[in-house]
């Protein structure tokens, strides 16, 4: 009963998602693909340099595709296309229906079986749900949260605080 | 001031969404956790109360029951929690308002509850209560858990 208990939110690691060069200002994004505010960010966040960490926070009564979407984007991550799938995603939040992730993976190019299989997986689920719980215990409430510079921001982030 | 840990609750008469009546008696032999939001379909209590419900089987599962309060009347409540999806009962104390929220010490004088979590124990008395600093600041989960855990 101690599984979500306070504690810090974790140093980035082998697991997480990471793109950005080492030696830019660090970013960890709790997030996920129905927000639209987690959409907004994205696009700020490419316009600025920066070392980006994205983990998983849907939760399914805010919105209910979260879930299958996070899902899909460790499924194109087994295929090894993560952030392709990450960007494709944000790129039409309103677009989130299984035939919509397929036409995704489709478009990358991906083995679809595979990639049916893999995002229906329980190792997918506990991937995500991982994720999830580790913000849990951080305190992540609300997406996107943002921990940059040991200090954790809730809803709206303003890239202009990376430089 | 929010009430206390040790201090028994006192009586008060909250309405379930049925209309029913939620009194002290109704807090005796459980381990409740009640959560005061400020107002119904206001974004942050939104987000608030869909992530408790994520956690619900946990929270379900370290011993707890979970109750939302708010001065909203029953019906509006009951359109909140239809609208976001949760399971989260809904306690209301419309009338006299706030009356429930002033005996915990939680009566905002803005007319609504501060954002609040107070844990009561099966002896009715509160074992740990917590205000947030602000109605915008959102209380995580993970602050409920290390409560049902600690004491």
């Amino acid at each position: 009963l101690t599984g979500l208990r306070s504690a810090p939110v974790p140093e980035p690691g082998g697991a997480d998602h990471v793109r950005g060069p080492a030696d830019a200002p660090l970013i960890i994004e709790y997030g996920d693909f129905e927000c639209p505010y987690c959409a907004a960010l994205s696009l700020r966040l490419e316009q600025v340099t920066c070392r980006l960490v994205f983990r998983h926070f849907p939760v399914r009564s805010s919105h209910p595709r979260a879930w299958p979407a996070a899902c899909a984007a460790e499924a194109a991550d087994r295929q090894g296309r993560f952030w392709e799938m990450h960007d494709l995603l944000f790129s039409d939040p309103g677009r989130l229906e299984d035939p919509h992730l397929w036409r995704r993976a489709e478009r990358l190019g991906l083995d679809l079986d595979r990639f049916e299989a893999d995002r229906r997986s329980e190792a997918v689920r506990d991937r995500v749900r991982g994720d999830f719980r580790s913000g849990v215990r951080a305190g992540v409430v609300t997406t996107p949260t943002v921990f940059t510079a040991g200090r954790m921001h809730a809803g709206r982030f303003d890239v202009a605080r990376l430089s | 001031v929010i009430i206390e840990p040790g201090a028994p609750v006192p009586e008060f008469t909250l309405r379930r969404g049925d209309g029913r009546r939620f009194t002290r008696a109704d807090l005796e032999g459980d381990t409740t956790v009640l959560v005061f939001y400020p107002f119904a379909f206001s974004p942050v209590c939104t987000d608030q109360l869909n992530l408790y419900d994520e956690v619900l089987d946990e929270l379900t599962a370290a011993g707890a029951t979970v109750y939302g309060v708010s001065c909203d009347a029953t019906y509006s409540q009951t359109a909140f929690r239809e609208r976001l999806g949760v399971r989260i009962e809904q306690l209301s104390d419309f009338e006299p308002k706030g009356a429930a929220c002033r005996a915990f010490g939680v009566y905002h004088e803005g007319g609504f509850p501060q954002r609040a979590l107070v844990i009561v124990g099966p002896d009715a008395r509160v074992r740990w209560s917590y205000q947030a600093a602000s109605t915008s600041e959102l209380p995580g989960a993970n602050l409920i858990f290390d409560a049902l855990a600690a004491t």
